[in-house]
């Protein structure tokens, strides 16, 4: 017997809807006898990850701090990958955005006033928006491969935080450890209710983003443009649409968004440059990308699950002892079981007996 | 009716998680920057985990969070572990400062140690140390003894003032022997990454340095100096597995004692706050056993070992000129610990500038 896929007429609606539980069902059942392997009771090694972060109200918040960046950067990767940019880069707007956002409060330490955070915001936005640009020039210039421009410059980025924080940024006060000085109180990007813990407006700024950038795909001419372009370039330049101003148009954005990611990152939840700001959300975003299907409203539920798979690997780690290996293989099985049942959505699969089987092969054979 | 029942059933699980965490004997937590297995830093802190379960027996139950990065996931996971019932937490890397600290505020019945850092912002918060550069004198001492190209190779990780210390100390070691002996750097800028750390070792070797040492955490160095047949040292934990014919010590941060210590203070509610910055004296710091060279040097490694050891000999003690040959220390005197933690400058005889 085989198992052959068979691409379906048009998109199945009924496994654009259950794909996402079918592969939670796998993960789960996957998951429990790798669980029962190592000698954990499955059920409560389950529980851990699934259920007890959600259970407090701190956790949700931690919830929250960790998916922010997440959607974020996603969201605006998606408007890339539509409109087929294939920005790998996003870590590296993040980091320049951080970096250019955090001039103020590390040059300027004196200056306090209520005008300081949206100027930090702007300036972290532009700053992104701008590390964005040059794989952008140099793909409608030069046409240049973008993913190899943009994942490059990623390290570039890494390597010049490293030496402002050791260098020229480096504390006064710090024993020179590479961090530089703290942020001032208004420099700090405020929480959104203080009392129960410390999720901050970053996760506002992040849904606000997905709702706007969902509205411009679905409802307005420019999202109707990123589709046309994306799917058939030839179509979009008979309808008038410029090829060179989209991807401009596709980096600026996702560097951007990207670029205040990384200042909301530092601002809010971090408080000071450090030599290593962020662990991996430029790349992570990519997978949360795919995982909402490139619909900003889906990569809000993708972010915020790939946060509680983290949040839950921990829980295990510390609840059950399971090691980190473990937690992170757990992780990857989720993902691999949701990428692979949305090949359902165009696919379906057919089991093909064995004398079936012999008749194909042996018309392929002629 | 069926609310009811569920209500009930959720209670008796809570009430079951919650007895759970009543009956727990002294909690004590650990967070690593690296995973427990790379025998190095990471791996040394978990070894002393061990160590302090099996001496407090069932006095304690331990749990460990491996590999958090640095930044905002730090603060989250010390902050998850206050609430599980943890009543003392060590937070094992330097990043973990200030996440330690803002934690420490929130939670004042939880003790907090750090280690390696000096913010102690609350009075639940201690902090601890170790005089690793008191190790690297007596390798740089082995060094110009054994070394024939008369140059040794570093392979650094960050240039924060540990760092700076060791490579000091090592380079007074060796002068101590051959007052012309030089010595390589390489930064890595990492803690933990066996490809960049053997790409490092093999360009020192290229270089032609015939002894390396490492501040990094992986075996990697080790393993290449094994392939290319020179000699080299261990970092952290005893590396002699990996370089049966190669390794001529390492410095062993045995951290063991220090959580027994502590541990038991928690368990007897006379813990404090301090700062501890102990070395071979206290026994913090432990030299693996001396392997792979002739008698001779092995005996005056062991002399320098137990002079440093009886306190009767600091390693930066003058005459010692900075890299520049402007003077630092006069003959006799003493570097004050507040310039030694701060330091950020070499002694004649690196050659390498210290990226600022």
């Amino acid at each position: 017997m085989r198992i052959e896929l068979v691409k379906r007429p048009e998109r199945s609606k009924l496994f654009a809807a259950l794909s996402p539980l079918i592969a939670l069902g796998l993960t789960l059942i996957a998951g429990a006898i790798m669980f029962s392997l190592l000698g954990k009771d499955p059920v409560e090694a389950l529980y851990y990850y699934f259920i007890d972060p959600l259970r407090e109200v701190w956790s949700l918040h931690e919830l929250a701090v960790k998916a922010a960046p997440l959607i974020l950067i996603a969201v605006g990767l998606s408007i890339c990958y539509l409109s087929n940019n294939w920005n790998i880069g996003a870590e590296g707007q993040f980091v320049i955005g951080a970096i250019t956002g955090s001039i103020l409060p590390v040059m300027f330490p004196d200056f306090q006033s209520w005008i300081v955070l949206p100027l930090m915001l702007l300036m972290g936005i532009a700053g992104g928006a701008a590390y964005g640009a040059i794989p952008a020039y140099l793909k409608v210039r030069f046409n240049t491969n973008e993913i190899l421009t943009s994942l490059m410059l990623v390290y570039v980025a890494q390597l010049f935080l490293d030496w402002m924080v050791r260098g020229p940024w480096r504390n006064p006060a710090g024993m020179n450890f590479p961090e530089t000085r703290t942020f001032s109180p208004s420099a700090v990007l405020p929480e959104i209710w203080s009392a129960s813990g410390r999720a901050n407006w970053g996760f506002v700024f992040a849904i606000v983003a997905a709702i706007a950038l969902w509205f411009m795909l679905s409802r307005t001419l420019k999202g109707f443009e990123v589709l046309v372009l994306g799917q058939s370039p030839r179509a979009g330049r008979f309808a008038g649409f410029s090829q060179s101003k989209m991807v401009f148009f596709a980096f600026l954005v996702s560097g951007g968004l990207a670029g205040l990611a990384g200042i909301s990152e530092v601002s809010g939840a971090i408080g000071q440059l450090r030599p290593t700001i962020s662990p991996g959300y430029g790349f992570a975003a990519i997978i949360v990308a795919f995982l909402g299907r490139l619909n900003p409203l889906g990569i809000i539920a993708a972010g915020l699950v790939l946060a509680l798979s983290y949040l839950g690997g921990e829980a295990a780690q510390i609840s059950i002892g399971v090691s980190d290996k473990v937690v992170r293989a757990f992780q990857g099985m989720l993902l691999f079981f949701v990428l692979a049942c949305d090949t359902l959505i165009l696919y379906r699969i057919r089991f093909v007996g064995a004398s079936a089987a012999k008749t194909v092969e042996a018309t392929q054979n002629v | 009716m069926k609310k009811t029942i569920l209500s009930f059933a959720a209670a008796a699980a809570v009430m079951s998680f919650g007895t759970m965490a009543a009956e727990a004997a002294t909690k004590a937590c650990f967070i690593y920057v690296g995973p427990i297995g790379d025998f190095g830093w990471s791996y040394q802190h978990h070894q002393g985990l061990e160590h302090m379960k099996k001496e407090l027996g069932d006095k304690v139950e331990t749990a460990y969070l491996e590999s958090v990065p640095e930044g905002a996931d730090a603060e989250r996971a010390i902050e998850r572990f206050a609430r599980s019932g943890c009543n003392i937490i060590f937070t094992t890397s330097f990043g973990y400062m200030d996440p330690t600290n803002k934690v420490a505020g929130k939670f004042p019945d939880v003790k907090f140690e750090h280690a390696t850092g000096y913010k102690r912002e609350h009075p639940n918060v201690a902090t601890y140390n170790s005089k690793f550069h008191e190790g690297r004198y007596i390798q740089g001492v082995i060094a110009a003894k054994m070394s024939k190209a008369g140059v040794a190779g570093y392979i650094a990780s960050f240039p924060i003032p540990e760092v700076v210390m060791g490579i000091n100390a090592f380079v007074l070691g060796a002068q101590s022997v051959n007052p012309d002996f030089k010595v390589k750097v390489v930064w890595a800028n990492t803690w933990f990454d066996p490809g960049k750390e053997a790409d490092a070792a093999k360009a020192l070797i290229d270089q032609g340095v015939d002894i390396i040492t490492q501040h990094t955490d992986s075996t990697a160095p080790m393993q290449v100096a094994t392939e290319r047949g020179i000699k080299a040292f261990g970092q952290a934990s005893d590396m002699i597995k990996f370089g049966p014919t190669t390794q001529l010590t390492s410095i062993v941060d045995d951290w063991g004692p220090y959580y027994v210590e502590r541990v038991k203070a928690v368990v007897d509610g006379t813990w404090k706050q301090q700062d501890v910055w102990g070395g071979m004296k206290e026994g913090h710091v432990v030299m693996a056993p001396f392997a792979n060279m002739p008698d001779d040097v092995k005996k005056l490694a062991e002399e320098t070992a137990a002079k440093i050891k009886s306190g009767e000999f600091n390693p930066f003690t003058g005459p010692i000129a900075k890299q520049d040959g402007s003077e630092w220390l006069k003959a006799g005197e003493v570097a004050e610990n507040g310039v030694l933690l701060g330091l950020n400058f070499y002694v004649k005889g690196v050659d390498d500038k210290l990226p600022q």
